[in-house]
């Protein structure tokens, strides 16, 4: 993260995310496929690294071979042609955005970290469980832990999903995008932006995309 | 470099660009000048006072003044780049050993006096122009 100073003597905190050599590598019809959604690539892959098959399906876009692919359903009006790259202009300053990405993984956490439980006192009498969770449950009726019981386990490393986050600035020229606050995941990580499911796209927003070059 | 880096490089040269950053440290005594702004018109508010911390992380770069005000300490923190800033004018170099300076919170009067500082390095570019008076008070 780092901050972007405005004009007007105020500042915002912003996530710097990089579209790097973003292009469509695939197209999903409805006659052929059942539905229609673009498949984009990012960034670049090393072509030792790629599965044969991988080549000739990058071959047939004539792309180079992407790090990564992910499908985005658009509206059939909407599809690009494959090879088309994405610019950073697709958003445009003041939109909101939802991004998508992996948590941070923390491992095994118990029930206050995981659940936000209220652990067990400090004194009165508790010893070593401070941190427990306590009862999961009755007694012999119903005589057993009901499914779904919040209990201590695997945390993070999940896929979230921010809603409405405030694009803060755009350099299409360098393919970033800067997001006001935090966005899920690790530095380096990889995230789906898309336009906000719950607010309507702004008028002046590219439709059906902003192309670069 | 990466994005990120090139991003506040270039921020860094514009906004010094626009309003140099004098060379200074902790114990230095400075002079900030702070746009104000008041309903329709903005004026300068002078915060006069020693450093007794900075904070050197790029573009998120700040420091803490800290002056008594009718026999209250009162601190501020500035970001070092903030447009906010007119200007940053240092009125004395002091002689301190350490880099934070939050000893002197617990100080008054004559303890909390800082020495100036014996031979000065030549600052790059002294500010020129005469500090500013505030103009409402």
């Amino acid at each position: 993260m780092t901050r972007l100073f405005k004009d007007d003597g105020t500042h915002v905190p912003v996530t710097v995310l990089h579209l790097d050599a973003v292009q469509v590598v695939a197209v999903r019809e409805a006659e052929r496929d059942g539905y229609t959604a673009l498949q984009l690539g990012f960034g670049q892959a090393k072509v030792k690294n790629v599965s044969k098959p991988n080549r000739g399906h990058f071959a047939r876009a004539k792309v180079e071979p992407k790090q990564k692919l992910v499908e985005f359903r658009v509206a059939p009006e909407a599809l690009l042609e494959p090879g088309a790259a994405l610019s950073a202009a697709h958003f445009v300053v003041g939109q909101m955005v939802d991004v998508c990405g992996t948590s941070k993984g923390k491992g095994f956490a118990g029930a206050m970290k995981r659940w936000n439980f209220r652990g067990l006192e400090a004194s009165h009498g508790v010893s070593i469980s401070h941190r427990s969770h306590g009862s999961t449950g009755n007694r012999q009726d119903p005589g057993k832990t009901f499914k779904n019981k919040k209990m201590a386990g695997h945390l993070g490393a999940a896929r979230v999903t921010t809603l409405n986050v405030e694009v803060a600035h755009i350099d299409a020229e360098r393919g970033l995008i800067m997001v006001k606050g935090a966005v899920p995941g690790a530095k380096g990580g990889f995230v789906l932006v898309r336009d906000a499911i719950k607010r309507a796209r702004p008028a002046d927003a590219p439709y059906p995309a902003a192309l670069a070059g | 470099m990466n994005v990120i880096q090139e991003f506040e490089a270039g921020e860094i040269a514009r906004l010094s660009a626009a309003r140099p950053v004098p060379e200074f440290a902790a114990g230095d005594t400075l002079r900030v000048s702070v746009k104000v702004v008041e309903g329709e018109r903005t004026r300068t508010q002078a915060f006069e006072g020693v450093c007794i911390a900075r904070s050197n992380k790029g573009l998120n770069s700040n420091f803490t003044v800290r002056k008594i005000s009718y026999g209250e300490g009162v601190e501020r923190v500035f970001p070092l780049y903030a447009p906010t800033i007119a200007e940053i004018h240092v009125v004395r170099r002091g002689d301190v050993r350490r880099a934070k300076l939050y000893y002197l919170r617990g100080r008054s009067g004559k303890s909390a006096r800082i020495a100036e500082k014996a031979r000065v390095i030549e600052p790059d570019a002294p500010p020129s122009a005469a500090p500013q008076q505030d103009a409402a008070e």
